[in-house]
């Protein structure tokens, strides 16, 4: 049977171009659910994505933009999108650079909303 | 920057890629008996020690456990505290077995400290001399002069 969780993201996964996408606790950056495509290294992804929204965070608060909704990376041969949750859980997202970010934004953010 | 204070020179430059990666407040490189080889961000002498002596004491308490389970031993545990982790992690180097504790703050996480151990044990494993064969008695003179050179390599005096 699947996790509920690992159904959530079975939303953002099938949005053009995702290649796998991941709840993760914030604070500790271990991996909740994933639903990944073979060769992505679920562990290390979900580590240094909590390492980088924790930094980026400190960035929008210190800048005075309030606090960090979303976080796109965009590298040479793909993607890589963060939502934090209220609730402490990222939302993360990988994608080539065929990937249809605000699509993926918009059911991440859904998957914020009801992750807790 | 803080660097690794080692009693064996071939521990340092691992974990000092270790500490950058992690960010690390204190690390301690020992064997299970709690002979300590390197640490990083202690300043006295009886901390290291006495970590050295309590981490060695948990990793062999939960052996136990491990075994009562059917396993041969944990590789890894982690406490977490409101504000600090430890991590405490077991790797098999040519020497012998090693445990690596590690206190983490808010600025790293166990995922972190998790991804850089795998490396950590690679690099060490890869680094460690093969074990020296001492011939002879070991004597009590030696023992002391030796915990002396130790404790001056750990806190460079």
């Amino acid at each position: 049977m699947t996790h509920p969780y690992v159904r959530l993201l079975g939303q953002i996964t099938r949005v053009g171009g995702v290649r796998g996408a991941m709840l993760v606790v914030a604070d500790d950056g271990l991996v909740v659910a994933e639903s990944l495509m073979e060769g992505i290294g679920g562990a290390a992804v979900a580590a240094l994505a909590a390492s980088l929204t924790r930094r980026f965070a400190m960035v929008t608060k210190t800048s005075a933009v309030g606090e960090l909704g979303f976080l796109h990376l965009q590298g040479e041969d793909g993607t890589l999108a963060i939502v934090p949750a209220p609730t402490g859980v990222l939302v993360v997202a990988v994608g080539g650079s065929d990937m249809n970010v605000g699509l993926a934004r918009l059911e991440m953010l859904r998957i914020a909303e009801v992750a807790r | 920057m803080r660097r690794t204070r080692a009693v064996e020179a071939w521990t340092v430059e691992p974990l000092d890629r270790f500490v950058g990666e992690t960010g690390a407040r204190l690390t301690l490189l020992m064997t299970p008996a709690g002979q300590v080889l390197a640490q990083q961000g202690f300043t006295r002498a009886v901390d290291v020690m006495a970590s050295a002596a309590l981490g060695a004491a948990i990793f062999s308490s939960t052996g136990a456990i491990a075994r009562m389970l059917g396993e041969r031993e944990f590789r890894a545990l982690n406490h977490q505290g409101r504000h600090y982790g430890v991590f405490l992690g077991a790797l098999d180097a040519s020497r012998g077995k090693l445990l690596v504790l590690v206190v983490y703050g808010p600025d790293s996480s166990l995922g972190l400290v998790q991804l850089f151990f795998e490396d950590l044990a690679e690099q060490l494993v890869v680094a460690a001399p093969e074990p020296e064969v001492r011939h002879g008695p070991i004597l009590a003179a030696d023992f002391e002069r030796e915990l002396d050179e130790s404790l001056a390599s750990l806190f460079g005096r």
